[in-house]
């Protein structure tokens, strides 16, 4: 079932394409001219750590702003990326063998218009934002990324999902030669995940190209990941290659394998513990050896925004 | 006196060799060395420490019997007590760094959560060991001190038990110092160890020695 939702912001609300990259323009021929200007987080881009190419035209957004980043060294060194590896230092040791040029992403399924879409003509016709999220892994750890991307739905929309299409099935690259940790059955490849429709249409739901401003370091899903911030990090898939509308809920690969421990939502949520460690709390990346753990909130802090997604569900039975 | 020296020689080097991997973990937090997760990787550490040392302990018997040489024996001490140091370290690095003493917290998780319940378990019952590791201690307990310190083997079981309930899906490391456990115990049964050294070339058929003893 598919809900056509007015949009929140009315058109002529939103500032004119034209006057923001003049703006941009301002800016920057200001501080050609020395006139020291001094960057503040408004209207400032997580500043790039130089270690992959810059991804050009990024339009800086809200999300987030005002929260502490996570170092990139850190964003990128402790991955869950089982494809590489099981040790979170495994994937940015591992990760430099997957080619990420050419690469294409399959969508079909329940929709009028199947096809292929290229990396290139997506970093081209969708409009990347950076948007900073917090991110929680379902291990009780947390970081906080700047993200770039742009929101899934305006991808999903091209292929035009039909009635049916009830639900989103993803699916990352299989290939034991590229992806050394697929040569161990430890998880059932290649990995899956899905989405209810609902879910994969809402905005803060992103695809993300990016992070700190430059293209995805391979261990952390590039070229093309999921990133769903109100649901622990095994929900936003890396690494894509397939994207399927379909009618059913889609297996996926976590909560098929231990059900009980993971379900097919997923949303954070400290009330509902994972069956052998407490949710309440998670320990932030690079806070150190002497910080105390932060409590975790519903919905990894994006109640507000998402709550409307799960009203009248009993979110300890959907877990 | 060359004899003394030697023994000596080799009593240090097995007491810093067992140093070694806390100074490990000492320098990486003195230098941000233990990476994004510093209190993950000090719990892994002394945990991974505590348990391999468990298992060196449980080794020397099966030297013993392996070589004929009763001075692999001398060692279980040392490395029963570095066990016991790096859990007790391990225990702490919960309690405080991971938990911050947060004790009606950790009494929870001592209770709901298997994998911790299992892990306190074999952490408290290593402490009568440790406190009846003194010569004094073993005259004074008699014969009831071999059957106190046989609690080493459902300690190990728990040890690894802990390690294996903890993991998501790569039962690979686990499922080693599994192996690696049940190799101790097996080698423990007295017909397994005499087939050994028989395969070994270390045992002459029983039929050779008799005729070898006879004057």
């Amino acid at each position: 079932m598919l809900i056509k939702k007015p949009d929140p912001i009315k058109s002529s609300e939103i500032t004119d394409r034209a006057v923001w990259q003049d703006r941009r323009r301002l800016i920057k021929a200001a501080a050609a001219a020395g006139v020291g200007l001094v960057a503040e987080r408004a209207g400032a881009l997580a500043s790039r750590p130089g270690q992959g190419q810059a991804i050009s035209g990024v339009v800086d957004t809200d999300y987030g702003r005002g929260l502490a980043l996570t170092d990139f060294q850190d964003a990128t060194s402790y991955n869950n990326f089982y494809e590489f590896g099981t040790a979170k230092s495994d994937p940015a040791r591992h990760a430099h063998s997957l080619q990420t040029r050419p690469w294409t992403v399959r969508v079909d399924g329940e929709c009028d218009k199947p096809g292929e879409i290229g990396i290139e003509d997506i970093l081209k016709d969708f409009t990347q934002e950076e948007r900073i999220y917090r991110f929680r892994c379902v291990e009780a750890w947390a970081m906080t990324v700047p993200w770039v991307g742009f929101p899934l739905g305006d991808l999903l929309k091209r292929f035009q999902p039909n009635s049916r299409a009830n639900f989103v099935a993803f699916e990352t690259l299989f290939d034991p030669q590229q992806m050394p940790g697929q040569q161990r059955g430890v998880l059932d490849w290649p990995y899956r995940e899905g989405l209810r429709m609902d879910e994969a249409m809402h905005p803060l739901t992103l695809l993300a190209t990016g992070l700190y401003g430059e293209v995805l370091p391979n261990q952390n899903g590039a070229p093309l990941r999921l990133v769903v911030p109100l649901k622990y990090g095994f929900k936003s898939i890396k690494s894509i290659v397939g994207i399927r509308f379909v009618r059913d809920i889609p297996e996926t690969t976590w909560w098929k394998l231990a059900p009980r421990e993971y379900g097919f939502y997923a949303n954070v949520n400290p009330q509902v513990d994972h069956p052998r460690w407490s949710q309440k709390r998670h320990r932030v990346l690079g806070a150190g050896l002497f910080a105390a753990k932060q409590p975790t909130q519903l919905f990894n802090g994006y109640a507000e925004q998402v709550a409307g997604l799960y009203r009248g569900m009993d979110l300890s039975r959907f877990y | 006196m060359i004899d003394k020296m030697r023994r000596l020689t080799i009593w240090w080097l097995v007491f810093l060799g067992g140093l070694l991997p806390l100074a490990g973990i000492v320098h990486g937090g003195l230098y941000g060395d233990l990476g994004p997760n510093p209190v993950e990787a000090v719990l892994h550490g002394t945990g991974d420490w505590a348990l391999r040392l468990l298992l060196l302990t449980l080794a020397m018997r099966p030297l013993q019997r392996l070589t004929g040489r009763p001075g692999w024996l001398r060692w279980r001490r040392m490395l029963g007590l570095y066990s016991f140091f790096y859990a007790t370290l391990h225990g702490l690095t919960w309690a405080w760094l991971d938990q911050q003493w947060d004790l009606s917290g950790m009494l929870v998780d001592v209770v709901k959560r298997p994998y911790i319940t299992v892990g306190f378990t074999a952490l408290a019952l290593l402490l009568p060991l440790a406190a009846t590791s003194t010569r004094a201690a073993m005259r004074r307990l008699g014969r009831r001190w071999q059957r106190l310190h046989r609690l080493v083997y459902p300690i190990a079981v728990l040890a690894v038990l802990h390690f294996v309930w903890l993991v998501k899906a790569d039962w690979e490391e686990p499922a080693i110092y599994g192996g690696v456990l049940g190799v101790m115990l097996v080698l423990r049964i007295p017909t397994v160890m005499l087939v050994l050294r028989r395969v070994l070339g270390l045992e002459r058929p029983i039929l050779a020695r008799r005729a070898g003893d006879s004057p």
